[in-house]
């Protein structure tokens, strides 16, 4: 069942059922978000869903850098989705956290609502055919590093 | 003049959309303001130590902090 098939009624939004490994990733640009989003067909994609004020996160950012640095030369695309209310919020932690790989922000909570990221920080991994490969709540330093290289790994393998 | 049971049902129904009203889904990604520091029930070692002290001396209650976080929904 696609991703937005699920959706459930909640009190006060209209909300889809949390993504999951074999669900199809949404298309992103249909979600309005703030800032450009990369080319993302046929390749490996990482949608990181961050916050200035989540502390996970801000550790999190020199591990995503330095992936993004390794394997964005090998077909392996990250994008940090912010999801701060206020632009100047991100734009200050962006100052403070200098990172070359995509941010959009997610202002209308499109995005979110659709994929249902169940804590600050999550990750999804999608397969070059678009396929989310999986879900990764939490940063919890260097196993979640090796995590990450594991699967970014075994991903690439298959563009080969 | 007794209220009469329509009248009854309309007022109880005001009172469950004003209640319902008030309620609100409160998802990971818009836990800002509960991230805040002075949201973490440890913030003051002090204060905590004189409530620890408190409920240990009168109820013989003592530990069960064991969940962590100030409840962003972070790690």
């Amino acid at each position: 069942m696609g991703v937005l098939g699920a959706a459930t009624l909640s009190p006060f939004r209209l909300s889809a059922a949390a993504a999951k490994a074999g669900d199809k990733l949404p298309d992103l640009a249909k979600f309005g978000l703030e800032g450009t989003l990369p080319a993302t067909a046929g390749k490996v994609v990482h949608l990181d869903f961050w916050a200035s004020w989540c502390v996970p996160c801000k550790e999190s950012f020199p591990v995503l850098e330095a992936l993004h640095k390794e394997y964005g030369p090998k077909g392996y695309v990250l994008i940090g989705i912010s999801m701060d209310e206020e632009k100047a919020e991100m734009d200050r932690f962006l100052k403070q956290n200098k990172v070359t790989f995509p941010i959009v922000r997610d202002a209308k909570e499109k995005a979110a609502f659709s994929l249902r990221p169940p804590g600050m920080p999550t990750s999804y991994f999608v397969a070059p055919d678009g396929v989310i490969h999986s879900v990764h709540p939490k940063f919890e330093g260097e196993s979640t590093r090796k995590t990450y290289v594991g699967i970014i790994e075994e991903l690439l393998a298959k563009l080969k | 003049m007794p209220p009469t049971r329509k009248s009854l049902s309309a007022a109880v129904l005001l009172a469950g959309v004003l209640l319902a009203s008030g309620c609100k889904n409160v998802e990971p990604w818009q836990k800002r303001t509960l991230s805040d520091a002075t949201m973490r029930g440890d913030r003051d070692p002090a204060g905590q130590g004189l409530a620890d002290h408190m409920w240990f001396s009168r109820e013989a209650a003592n530990g069960g902090r064991g969940v962590g976080g100030g409840g962003c929904g972070c790690n």
